[in-house]
């Protein structure tokens, strides 16, 4: 009903803001003006929170040994220092791949059929409800990855050079709508992710919840269907070019206060 | 590591080498080769967008990098790309600017969940970036507005001799618009097969029609 009603009120405002010719952020600003302390994305937070705490899969153990970067357990402040490098990985992994990573080594559950799960499906929603709640934890915190080990700097590198790749049917890369401040695609702001865009834009605001669908979408959904509308063929989640580019915002977004989980058009 | 093995298919193993052959670390050219193994090794086929999508053309190839290619390497590319303009049978450089409008707004077209890659199920993606008809208030600002754009450019008469540069230079532009700038980033609509004739002409009449919105 919550749920029903919330997408309601986005769909007037939306359609309110379209109409009056307003910027997409005037138009959600007023939005979560009008929801106070109701983002519906807290609905996932304490779905992800259950979901840590709780005995589940073949060894019927919780995610509460998981190690994000911080010490076995400890979910404060992890979220702004993904991706990192892991050792016990001996790769650079974001949240959810580590969350997988997670749910495979200490809960027995199947990581490569994880990854395959549509994302909204299964397991996959899962793993969005405990991405929502762990980058909740880190509410208003400032982005500070790791780049001491070789791999993070590596991972960067490469993030960097994925960002300007242009290809496919249209010539598109992440920088042809993400390399310049204050432009837009129709109404909708774009962040220039080649800096720090400021606090709670882009990485910085990812997972979202997302009015104009009613749906709670992870980094790695955003960055799935920024490929979709770039005309690319289809990243597999959790992708090396996937968390190179994570690795690539997120050391830009340095200094940036976290507000996810935000609320977005 | 079998439970994370899933995660990178080929392109771990290259870094590990990479990273064991050199001390201090990978110059920008090992860089750029490892980028585009990586790239390479993340995507798979979905629907129409298949990954030889990724396999870049010297244009793409020479402008993905924040920097703009050397001078020389630009006016090359921009020197081919205005060879492929294919110019409109029988002359007729113009068609339907009501047609046109409709293409504008399209944002359709090419993407994985698309159907099929037939230009007619494409739309132009104008608005997305430009602003055209000042009516339509949802417009994008990465490419320059267009609004008058014939007025500004003083076409009374888009047959005249006179709008022929003009008339010339927006067909080339819509069909591959990296003649006039290696590394625009307007799609290249026709070089592409992102839209056949008769919808480019409906866009030129749009923008160069002295009768069309835009020009008003």
């Amino acid at each position: 009903m919550k749920k029903a009603l919330t997408t309601a009120i986005a769909l007037t405002v939306c359609a309110g803001a379209w109409a009056q010719g307003k910027s997409a952020a005037e138009g959600i600003a007023e939005y979560r003006k009008m929801l106070e302390d109701g983002n519906p994305a807290e609905l996932y937070e304490a779905k992800g929170e259950d979901l840590w705490k709780k005995k589940r899969g073949p060894k019927n153990a919780s995610l509460e040994q998981c190690y994000l970067g911080r010490g076995p357990g400890v979910v404060k402040g992890a979220f702004v220092e993904l991706p990192r490098y892991f050792a016990d990985a001996g790769k650079v992994m974001d949240l959810e791949t580590r969350l997988v990573h997670c749910m495979q080594t200490l809960q027995g559950l199947d990581g490569a059929e994880i990854a395959k799960t549509p994302f909204r499906r299964g397991e996959m929603a899962n793993v969005t409800a405990l991405a929502t709640w762990v980058a909740a934890e880190s509410r208003g915190m400032r982005f500070n990855l790791p780049q001491a080990h070789e791999q993070e700097r590596l991972s960067f590198e490469v993030g960097k050079r994925a960002f300007f790749y242009r290809a496919g049917t249209h010539d598109f890369s992440c920088a042809s709508c993400h390399a310049v401040d204050g432009q837009r695609i129709r109404l909708q702001d774009l962040p220039n992710l080649t800096k720090n865009p400021g606090d709670g834009i882009g990485f910085a605001a990812w997972p979202a919840y997302r009015v104009s669908n009613g749906q709670m979408w992870s980094m790695q959904l955003r960055l799935n269907d920024c490929y979709r509308q770039q005309r690319f063929p289809y990243p597999g989640f959790g992708s090396e070019v996937t968390i190179a580019l994570g690795t690539y915002m997120g050391v830009n977004a340095k200094g940036a206060a976290s507000i996810a989980p935000a609320i977005k058009r | 590591m079998k439970n994370t093995r899933y995660i990178l298919a080929g392109s771990g193993v290259a870094l590990a080498t990479l990273l064991a052959g050199c001390a201090t670390g990978p110059s920008s050219a090992d860089l750029d080769a490892m980028a585009i193994k990586v790239v390479k090794s993340s995507f798979r086929d979905q629907g129409i967008a298949k990954v030889d999508r990724l396999n870049q053309d010297a244009t793409q190839a020479a402008c993905s990098s924040g920097k703009a290619p050397p001078d020389a390497v630009a006016q090359r590319l921009q020197a081919e790309a205005l060879a492929t303009v294919k110019w409109p049978t029988g002359g007729q450089y113009f068609g339907d600017w009501v047609a046109g409008e409709k293409l504008a707004q399209g944002g359709r077209g090419m993407t994985w969940t698309d159907k099929s890659t037939d230009p007619k199920a494409n739309g132009g993606n104008c608005y997305n970036c430009h602003q055209i008809d000042k009516k339509e208030l949802s417009y994008g600002t990465i490419g320059p507005s267009l609004w008058n754009y014939g007025k500004n450019r003083g076409i009374r008469d888009v047959t005249s001799d006179a709008a022929a540069p003009i008339v010339h230079y927006t067909w080339a532009k819509l069909w591959n618009g990296t003649a006039y700038a290696a590394c625009s980033q307007m799609p290249r609509f026709g070089h592409k097969g992102l839209l056949n004739e008769a919808q480019i002409r409906d866009l030129m009449s749009l923008l160069l029609d002295p009768r069309s919105p835009v020009n008003q």
